[in-house]
């Protein structure tokens, strides 16, 4: 469809605007599709923690509540914004900016189906983490700036938390490096093709379950969400935000998570690879189509993990903040190190699919 | 060929600055409000705020952020042997197993000295 769009294009267009204006496009159709997802995830959360908690959640806006996160879109849009006349007003403002733009950015290089990614650059984890690391400047900055305590101690619980977990992150991923030699997600994806057992899920597992609870740690979600802590600090780093200030916080946070969720997926899960390619005997019958991948795959990976997500809000209470340290800095750090050495084992005894590293 | 790959990522992080910058001056646009000297102090639970925020913090606070460039460096040095374990081989392992023991070793050490001590 890309090819017959360029085409189309071609024919108005001189030779590299065509490819300009059809990069645009996709580009502006997948964050479309992001914040999309970012409205319909706030809903689900509103909903799925509802019924887990034995209530409706939404359900005035439109049929069955559909419609909520638009009408909370508009409230938002409608509300003043507020700078505090004692707060750093420039960076105040520019603050929702730097915590948007790497959590819309980072998706120019998660590759969404075969033979679809914006950016296929041969570095694509390298920019995966220069950006996401970017995020926490946003939270400290905005916490800096208001000049309020409560912002203040958000911004410094949630600085060193995220710094704590991104090491452990970092580790992990040298896991899956070592297993798939190139840092192209694409390519990370290829090296988990044929099916369930060849996913890094299976054979990295102390590292998958430390990269999504680390990831939980780094998107500031319940149980570890001492950064907003409402019944501690109120609500954090933007206590003082409003209006649209606090929705551009609130989009970045949960486009924050969404891509968490995708980057497990193209880690350890094998991205958009069918969990069933390599079933022999569904060739030739109607199910056929599910052992192919595709887009659809990859959405239902990210979906479980999303949903992941919120049953971890609706189950656990929240971590002390010195559990947290503990857990990031005395677990995590020495799991991973562990780890990353018997996968140097693994692979001089060529156990595990991916003999032909060494 | 090589830096070519990387325009859309650059187009793509224009385009989400400008969707942020959009965003952000529709909301200043379409809110509007009265403001007043209340409304505008900062939250403190309905009091006066006493003091300026810009005080000081605990020094762990920046001891974690010491420990993370460390960790982080060493990150930074995985990375390529991670990606170039095939052409390196046996040798290149070994080597980075060793680095890896270094790292341990001073791990342990800031174990033991409390710096990791939350309390």
């Amino acid at each position: 469809m890309a090819n017959q769009l360029q085409q189309l294009l071609g024919q108005f267009l001189p030779e590299p605007f065509d490819w300009l204006v059809l990069t645009v496009l996709q580009i502006v159709a997948l964050i479309i599709c992001v914040i999309l997802c970012v409205a319909y995830l706030t809903l689900a959360e509103r909903k799925v923690i509802g019924y887990m908690q034995s209530r409706i959640g939404p359900n005035r806006v439109g049929p069955g509540g559909f419609l909520q996160p638009f009408a909370d879109v508009i409230k938002l849009m409608l509300k003043e914004v507020i700078v505090p006349n004692r707060s750093n007003s420039f960076l105040f403002v520019v603050a929702p900016l730097l915590a948007i733009v790497p959590a819309l950015a980072t998706w120019a290089v998660i590759p969404l189906f075969p033979g679809f990614v914006i950016a296929d650059i041969n570095a694509g984890l390298l920019y995966v983490l220069a950006l996401t690391s970017l995020g926490v400047y946003g939270i400290l900055l905005a916490g800096w700036a208001t000049n309020s305590k409560y912002a203040l101690l958000g911004a410094m619980r949630s600085a060193a938390q995220i710094v704590a977990y991104e090491i452990a992150m970092g580790f992990a991923l040298v896991g899956v490096l070592m297993a798939s030699g190139s840092l192209n997600l694409g390519d990370i994806i290829e090296a988990q093709s044929g099916g369930v057992s060849n996913w890094f899920a299976i054979w990295l597992f102390p590292l998958f379950i430390v990269y999504f609870i680390s990831g939980v740690a780094e998107t500031n979600r319940a149980p570890f969400d001492v950064a907003e802590g409402e019944s501690e600090i109120v609500a954090g780093f933007h206590v003082e935000y409003s209006g649209i200030a606090f929705a551009v916080f609130f989009l970045a946070e949960y486009a924050n998570i969404i891509l968490i969720a995708a980057l497990t997926s193209v880690m350890f899960c094998g991205g958009w690879e069918s969990p069933f390619a390599g079933w022999e005997f569904l060739q030739g019958t109607v199910f056929a189509v599910i052992a192919n991948p595709s887009l659809a795959w990859f959405a239902v990976k990210i979906a479980f993990f999303l949903f992941c997500f919120l049953w971890f809000r609706a189950t656990f209470p929240r971590y002390r903040y010195d559990q947290i340290m503990r857990l990031g800095w005395k677990i995590f750090i020495p799991v991973t190190i562990v780890w990353i050495v018997v996968e140097c084992g693994m692979l001089l005894l060529k156990i595990g699919p991916w003999g032909t590293v060494l | 060929m090589l830096l070519e790959n990387y325009v859309p990522a650059l187009l793509f992080l224009c385009i989400a600055t400008g969707i942020g910058l959009v965003l952000m001056s529709l909301g200043f646009m379409l809110g509007r409000g009265e403001k007043s000297d209340a409304k505008l102090s900062p939250y403190e639970c309905g009091f006066d705020a006493f003091e300026d925020s810009r005080l000081k913090f605990d020094v762990r606070y920046y001891l974690v952020a010491i420990l993370f460039i460390v960790f982080d460096l060493e990150i930074a040095f995985l990375f390529p042997w991670a990606v170039a374990l095939d052409t390196i081989g046996l040798f290149g392992m070994v080597a980075m197993l060793i680095f890896l023991g270094v790292l341990v070793v001073g791990f342990i050490y800031e174990w033991k000295k409390g710096a990791l001590e939350w309390d």
